[in-house]
């Protein structure tokens, strides 16, 4: 029955995928198991974003799914599942943007793709990123900017990360609107990906997950 | 103001358009100030429409949309520009000389902060509120129709914006949720109830903050007049786009839904969205009409946001972005309007739907960012006008020799048969000036027909 919940949540069938998890659960399933079909049913969206069969909604409305069924099954979980995360990735919109939509859809995929992540939201100083890859010991930074106007800001994060003597032990890409392999080279990053999907296959890349 | 002659309602769209470029092109009542400003003012009108009905003109249209590069090359602040009308007329005066653009493009940086800051406005941040005083306005998106109020959009739309929409989007204006329908005035007994609200206290602070940024409104109107009209009048630039409008599906997603509900009522409840969408045809239609009008302009300005590549399958672009897009743009059309269509991300998926026989040939114009300028030619060629794609990025983190290769090698490969406007892929913002220059310089030499 759990394939059916990958196959539900796979599909899009809202409904169905939560009138699913209720009945799994009051059956007396395991709530890991659940939460396995969930990482099932994402990796099958993952490669259907990349096949391009599906964009931006239905990342979105998998996303949302994924909260209410972790919302249900959380309760019930003996202890924390967190405990095998992978490579820590550090990531934020660049200073003076303030757009968020991109960025946290990278966040929701490198996050199911196994990878920790930590998300310091929009506008995020210079410094902030130094001081977070001191403290967090990220394996990778991503920078989003969704403006032109994020150029700069992306070079200057990058040099700040340079000068604090911290460019050595980070791999550092770019993504967003406006966001190119110039871009890329003028701010003195490592990659620049063009969505998602990209920046997991970076990640993993740069890490060595699988 | 155009104003419509009396025989309009029986004119075909052609004859229409025929009439709003004609007052637009006139000098009668224009500021154009010497015999040369004079001259350039009808040679870029007459270069512009040129391209429009498909027609080499006489060189390259040169049609960047300008943004804040202006004031970042004026040495002023994006709080000057929003704050300060005397440094901004300076540095848009300044920008203006130095380049010598085609046409002077309306400046979606340039916006008064004070109207905002009476109306306490939450839908964007700006600078000092809420972007530093460096970066330029952005918007915030949020749900401000929720998703169980399609019902009361798609039954009356403009009472969901006075009574649902604005008073959340305004927080000055929030006393305006207690406002009644305007309907209950038809009758003379009924008129004393329908305007005690207006009499209530929270009412009555809403309605002063209105009238307040009504004022500063004025005021700016005055001064961004006053700059262009310099303009004008010394170099004779043409006032380009006039009118503005948006894609129904971004009308509702941008700013009533957001993005993360709009993409979920596709999934949630796609019939009140397509619904809504219907709905939302002749309210776009009428605001490009309106402002166009208003400005007497052909050109009505729609930036798309929400139907580029990769933000949905072609399938949901046919069935959710495109038929009240299309429609929108017909509607434009048959008023004798020019739709600009500013196409922001990448297109290549979406160029044999938008390539639509049922709009009618030369009829509107596309800029391009991110698109394969060689398949848009292919598919759009002969039939609308189009330019666009010098990359942003490259302006900002290229050399002079790049820009200059790049502009050429479009006019090479794209322009030769007319129906062509140099243009930046999105708004400048940051750039390099000599790049800007090069760009510049590049079409008006080596695009001359």
């Amino acid at each position: 029955m759990s394939d059916e919940l990958v196959k539900a949540i796979a599909d899009m069938q809202e409904e169905e995928a939560l009138a699913l998890t209720k009945k799994l659960l009051d059956g007396g399933a395991e709530p890991i198991a659940i939460l396995n079909a969930c990482r099932a049913a994402m990796e099958i969206v993952g490669q259907r974003f990349e096949k391009n069969e599906y964009f931006i909604p239905e990342l979105i409305l998998a996303g949302e799914m994924l909260k209410t069924i972790s919302a249900e099954v959380k309760p019930r979980l003996k202890q924390s599942v967190d405990g095998k995360k992978g490579a820590k990735v550090l990531l934020g919109t660049v200073q003076g943007d303030i757009h968020d939509i991109g960025k946290d859809i990278v966040s929701f995929m490198l996050d199911v793709n196994g990878f920790e992540v930590k998300d310091l939201g929009v506008d995020v100083p210079v410094a902030k990123f130094v001081e977070e890859i001191k403290t967090y010991q990220p394996a990778v930074v991503a920078l989003s900017g969704f403006l032109t106007l994020a150029y700069t800001s992306m070079k200057e994060t990058v040099e700040a990360i340079a000068a604090a003597g911290l460019r050595q032990q980070v791999k550092i890409m770019i993504g967003g609107g406006t966001m190119d392999q110039q871009i890329c080279a003028y701010a003195g990053a490592d990659a620049f990906g063009k969505d998602a999907m990209a920046a997991v296959a970076l990640a993993k890349e740069w890490t060595g997950a699988k | 103001m155009f104003t419509p002659p009396a025989n309009w309602r029986d004119l075909p769209a052609r004859d229409r358009r025929e009439a709003r470029f004609a007052a637009w092109m006139a000098l009668d009542g224009k500021p154009m100030a010497t015999p040369a400003a004079q001259a350039t003012f009808t040679r870029h009108t007459q270069r512009v429409k040129d391209i429009i009905d498909l027609k080499k003109p006489d060189r390259v249209p040169l049609l960047p949309f300008m943004g804040s590069f202006f004031a970042i090359y004026g040495g002023i602040t994006a709080h000057d520009v929003m704050y300060d009308y005397a440094k901004y007329t300076q540095a848009w005066l300044k920008y203006n000389r130095d380049f010598q653009p085609d046409y002077l493009v309306f400046s979606g940086a340039f916006n008064p902060g004070k109207v905002f800051d009476l109306l306490d406005y939450k839908v964007y941040r700006w600078p000092g509120r809420g972007t530093p005083k460096t970066q330029p306005f952005q918007c915030v998106e949020a749900e401000y129709m929720r998703a169980d109020e399609y019902d009361w959009y798609i039954a009356d739309p403009e009472g969901f914006y006075m009574r649902g929409y604005m008073p959340r989007a305004f927080a000055a204006l929030s006393g305006w949720a207690m406002l009644p329908t305007v309907f209950a005035t038809m009758e003379l007994p009924m008129i004393p109830a329908f305007m005690i609200p207006a009499g209530l206290p929270p009412v009555v602070q809403s309605f002063k903050a209105f009238i307040a940024a009504a004022e500063a409104a004025l005021e700016y109107a005055g001064a961004s007049g006053q700059a262009d009209g310099q303009i004008m009048a010394e170099l004779g630039l043409p006032p380009l786009p006039g009118g503005f409008t948006k894609a129904p599906f971004d009308i509702i997603g941008d700013t009533l839904r957001g993005t993360r509900a709009i993409m979920m009522d596709m999934y949630r409840q796609p019939a009140k969205l397509l619904a809504a969408l219907e709905r939302t045809v002749p309210i776009a239609v009428q605001m490009g009409v309106g402002t166009a009008t208003g400005q007497n302009n052909p050109f009505v300005f729609i930036p798309l946001h929400k139907g580029a590549d990769g933000f949905m399958s072609n399938a949901d672009f046919k069935k959710f972005y495109w038929p009240s897009l299309k429609a929108t743009l017909i509607g434009l059309v048959n008023a004798g309007l020019v739709p600009y269509l500013f196409v922001e991300g990448g297109y290549n998926q979406r160029l044999d739907v938008i390539a639509d026989p049922e709009i009618p040939a030369g009829s509107t114009y596309w800029t391009f960012d991110k698109t394969d300028m060689q398949a848009v030619k292919r598919k759009l060629g002969g039939w609308a006008a189009f330019g666009g794609n010098v990359p942003n990025s490259m302006l900002h983190a290229g050399t002079p020799a790049q820009v200059t290769d790049y502009v050429k090698q479009l006019i090479d490969t794209v322009a030769g048969d007319g129906g062509y406007a140099m243009a930046a892929g999105a708004v400048v913002d940051e750039a390099k000036p000599e790049n800007l220059h090069a760009m510049f310089d590049t079409c008006k030499s080596y695009g001359v027909y």
